[in-house]
C-alpha cells in the first residue's frame, strides 16, 4: 500500500482499460521520466506536501463535542488537535490497537483475515514487518513533523541499493543483474549513442556550437565514457559500474575492469523499467523509517489522547439532525451490544469501504462520492530466516530487488546492518493486477509457499534458510477491506470535492480524502484540513 | 489517458501464459494485467473468492463482502456484468483485467453454482458491450 506504495511492476501485458498505476507505468517504460512526472502531478502524485507547521486553531469551541470515527492517523490527528483546541473528544475504534494501516507485525501477534484464517507470526524478538505503510518520504512534511513532536525515532530506508538486483525470468537467462550495472550500463550506452550522434552533427539543428561541447563533456561524465566517447570496459566505465575485480592491497591487488553489459540486451530485458523505482520524486532519498517499526508512529499518537479512544467498536450507523450527531456501534467486548455515542460534530475517518455500507445522513452528492472509491489490492509477505544471507553473501545492505514473478519485489531490512543472526525480509509485495488479487485467494500458507518458491529464483538461499512467514492480502484486512483509495481520474474530478465538504455536522477525513492517496501524508494532511474547516465552522456558529 | 489507449491495446497482444507452478497440484499464476486463469471455476476461485471467499458466502469484518452464494440480485446478468466493468462501492471494476470471454465465463459460472440457478447466461459479445456502456 502506499501508504503503501505505488511501485511500478514489470509486466509483458496492458489491461484494455488502464489503472492510473498502469498509465504510470506505461507512461513511464514508453514515454520517458518527464512524461511520467507530469501525468503523476496531473493525478496528485508527485506534489510536495504542503504542510507548513502545527495548526494553529484559533477561538473558542465553547466546549464543543466531537465524534471521530477510525483511530488511524487520520482520525487520531483530528482527535489530538481537537482536544488541544478545547473540544470534547472521544474516538471510536474497531480494532483492539490504534493505529489502522499503521501497523506493525511482530512475533507473538495473532492476525486473523476475512474468512477466518488466522496466523501467528513466529518471529524472532526484534524482527518484524510493516504489513501496510513502511517508508516515509523527505517531502512529507506533516508526518515528519508529527513524529518529531511525539518523540518517534527514524531511521532511513534505504530505497536505492545498487548492489540489489533487477531480475526478469525472460533475460539473462533468469539471472539477477545488479542495479549499479544495468543503472550505469543504460547511462554509458546512452550516453555513448548521444554523443555519437551529436559528434556526427545528427543534432546541430536543437544545439548551439557552444553547448555541442558542453553537452559532450556532461555525456562524458554522466555517462562515464573514454576519452573518445566510447563506453566499454576500462577505467572510465569502471569508476560507475565497479570492477569485475575489485582492488585490493599487496601483490596481484591490481583491479580487473568488467565489460559492460550492452545495450541492445539492456533493452531487450526491460530492465530499465525498473529503474524509475529509484527516480521518482516519492522514492527519492532521504527515506525514512521508524525505528522498530511503523506502528510506532500510531501508537506515539495515541499516547496523546489517553482514555479518548474506545477498542472494538464497530460503527453500524451514523445519524444527525440540526442538533447533534448520533453514531451507533456495536460493542465487539460486550456481544456486539449495541450503543451510542452523541457529539455536536463528526469527523469520520472510516475508509470509503467500510463508509459506503453504513446508513448515514449526508447529502446525495456526497453520498455518491462515498460510493465511486473502488480499493487497490495489494499484498505483502515477510519471510524470515535463519541468517542474513543477502548482506553475508550478496552484500545487499537493505533495499530493494525488483522482478517480474509475482512476488514483484523483495525488501531488505533497513536496520542492524552487519550485525549477523536472523532477519526477515519483504518478501513480496503486490499493488493491484492480477496477481494480487491471484495472492489474496489463496490461504496464508499456500501464499507464503509460492513466496518462498519464486523468491528462491532470485536468491537460492531461500530454500535451506527459510524458517517462518505471515502474509496480508488487503482485501482480505477485516478492518479495510482492501488497501487504499484507488481514485480514477473520472471519478475524483466528479466526486472529489463533494467527498470533502462538510455535511451539515459530518467531514470525512483519511486517505482516500486527500491527492496523497495511499500515503500516510495524505491522512494526516486530510485531517488537518477538514478540522480547519470545521473549526472555523464553529467559532463562527 | 485514451491517447495510450492503442499502446495498451498493442500490449496485450503480448499477453503470454501463466507463472509455472513448481508444485504439481498449485494453480499457475497470471503473466501481466490480465488474467491468465480459463474457464469460470478458475476464475472465480482466483478472483472472486479473494473477498467473496471460496464458498461464496462472504466475509464480514468492519464491513461485509456480499455473499454471492444464493444471492437474489444475480438474477440480472446486466447487474454482474456493469459491477464488473465499473466497480461497485469498494469493489474494482475488475473485468477491466479480464477478456469479454472471460468476464461471460466467471458471470455464468457465479449465476449457475452456489445455489444460483440463472439459465440466461451471456455471451462474449453482451459483455463486449457492458463494456462499451461502462466506459467513461
Amino acid at each position: 500500500m502506499a501508504l503503501m506504495q505505488r511501485d511500478p511492476t514489470m509486466s509483458d501485458t496492458a489491461a484494455p482499460s488502464l489503472n492510473r498505476r498502469r498509465l504510470i507505468e506505461l507512461v513511464g517504460a514508453s514515454v520517458g521520466g518527464a512524461a511520467a512526472y507530469q501525468v503523476m502531478t496531473r493525478l496528485g502524485f508527485a506534489s510536495e506536501s504542503p504542510y507548513r507547521g502545527p495548526i494553529k486553531l484559533d477561538g473558542d469551541p465553547k466546549g464543543a463535542s466531537v465524534v471521530i470515527l477510525g483511530a488511524g492517523l487520520a482520525g487520531m490527528t483530528a482527535a489530538i488537535e481537537l482536544e488541544r483546541a478545547g473540544y470534547r473528544v472521544s474516538v471510536l475504534e474497531f480494532n483492539l490497537r490504534p493505529g489502522g494501516r499503521n501497523w506493525t507485525l511482530r512475533g507473538g501477534d495473532v492476525y486473523t483475515e476475512l474468512g477466518g484464517a488466522t496466523q501467528t507470526c513466529e518471529f524472532d524478538p526484534g524482527l518484524y514487518i510493516n504489513p501496510g505503510p513502511w517508508r516515509i518520504p523527505y517531502h512529507h512534511h506533516a508526518i515528519l513533523d508529527y513524529c518529531r513532536r511525539f518523540g518517534v525515532t527514524l531511521e532511513p530506508f534505504i530505497q536505492l541499493n545498487h548492489n540489489a538486483f533487477l531480475h526478469s525470468s525472460n533475460a539473462f537467462d533468469g539471472k539477477p543483474q545488479r542495479i549499479r550495472d544495468v543503472k550505469a550500463d543504460f547511462s554509458g550506452g546512452v550516453s555513448e549513442l548521444l554523443a555519437k550522434a551529436t559528434r556526427k552533427g545528427a543534432l546541430d539543428d536543437e544545439v548551439s556550437t557552444e553547448d555541442r561541447e558542453i553537452l559532450l563533456e556532461a555525456l562524458r561524465s554522466i555517462g562515464a565514457l573514454d576519452k573518445d566517447f566510447r563506453y566499454k570496459a576500462g577505467e572510465d566505465s569502471a569508476y560507475h559500474r565497479g570492477h569485475a575485480k575489485d582492488p585490493g592491497g599487496g601483490l596481484g591487488a591490481e583491479p580487473i575492469d568488467g565489460a559492460p553489459i550492452g545495450l541492445h540486451d539492456i533493452l531487450t530485458s526491460r530492465l530499465w523499467r525498473s529503474l524509475q523505482n529509484f527516480l521518482s520524486y516519492d522514492f527519492q532519498t532521504t527515506m525514512f523509517q521508524p525505528v522498530g517499526g511503523m506502528g510506532r508512529i500510531g501508537e506515539a499518537f495515541a499516547r496523546q489522547i489517553p482514555d479518548r479512544i474506545r477498542y472494538g467498536a464497530k460503527v453500524v450507523s451514523i445519524r444527525q439532525n440540526e442538533t447533534g450527531v448520533t453514531v451507533a456501534f456495536e460493542d465487539l467486548a460486550a456481544s456486539g451490544a449495541v450503543r451510542e455515542a452523541k457529539a455536536d460534530w463528526c469527523v469520520c475517518a472510516l475508509p470509503l469501504t467500510i463508509l459506503s455500507q453504513l446508513p448515514i445522513d449526508v447529502s446525495a452528492p456526497m453520498k455518491a462520492a462515498i460510493d465511486a472509491v473502488p480499493y487497490a489490492s495489494a499484498v505483502k509477505f515477510g519471510l524470515q530466516f535463519s541468517r542474513r544471507f543477502w548482506e553475508e553473501d550478496e552484500h545487499i545492505f537493505g533495499g530493494i530487488s525488483y522482478t517480474d514473478l509475482p512476488i514483484r519485489q523483495i525488501s531488505y531490512p533497513s536496520t542492524n546492518f552487519n550485525a549477523g543472526g536472523k532477519g526477515v525480509l519483504l518478501g513480496g509485495y503486490t499493488f493491484d493486477g492480477p496477481n494480487s488479487y491471484e495472492f489474496t485467494a489463496m490461504p496464508p500458507a499456500e501464499r507464503i509457499r509460492r513466496a518462498v518458491e519464486f523468491g528462491a529464483q532470485i536468491h537460492p538461499q531461500y530454500g535451506a534458510e527459510f524458517e517462518n512467514g505471515v502474509s496480508v492480502a488487503w482485501h482480505r484486512v477485516p478492518f479495510t477491506l482492501g488497501c487504499a483509495g484507488d481514485w480514477s481520474d473520472e471519478a475524483r474530478s466528479a466526486h472529489y470535492n463533494d467527498l470533502c465538504q462538510i455535511d451539515g455536522r459530518i467531514v470525512l477525513a483519511g486517505e482516500h480524502a486527500s491527492y496523497i492517496p495511499a500515503w500516510q501524508e495524505g491522512a494526516i494532511l486530510s485531517a488537518l484540513d477538514a478540522i480547519q474547516r470545521l473549526h472555523r465552522r464553529v467559532v463562527a456558529s | 489517458m485514451r491517447l495510450l489507449a492503442p499502446l495498451a491495446l498493442a500490449l496485450i497482444v503480448l499477453a503470454a501464459v501463466g507463472w509455472a507452478a513448481l508444485a504439481d497440484d498449485a494453480a499457475p499464476m497470471s503473466r501481466g494485467w490480465v488474467f491468465g486463469e480459463r474457464g469460470g471455476a478458475d476464475l472465480f476461485g482466483n478472483v472472486c473468492a479473494a473477498c467473496h471467499q471460496p464458498d461464496a458466502k462472504g466475509a464480514a469484518g468492519a464491513a461485509a463482502y456480499p455473499p454471492l452464494a444464493g444471492d437474489k440480485k444475480l438474477v440480472s446478468a446486466d447487474f454482474v456484468l456493469t459491477a464488473l466493468f465499473k466497480g461497485l462501492r469498494g469493489m474494482p471494476p475488475l473485468g477491466d483485467m479480464m477478456t469479454d470471454g472471460q468476464v461471460a465465463d466467471v458471470v455464468n459460472y457465479v449465476r449457475t453454482h452456489f445455489g444460483n440457478s440463472y439459465p440466461d447466461a451471456v455471451s462474449a459479445s453482451q459483455a463486449a458491450t457492458a463494456r462499451k456502456t461502462a466506459a467513461p
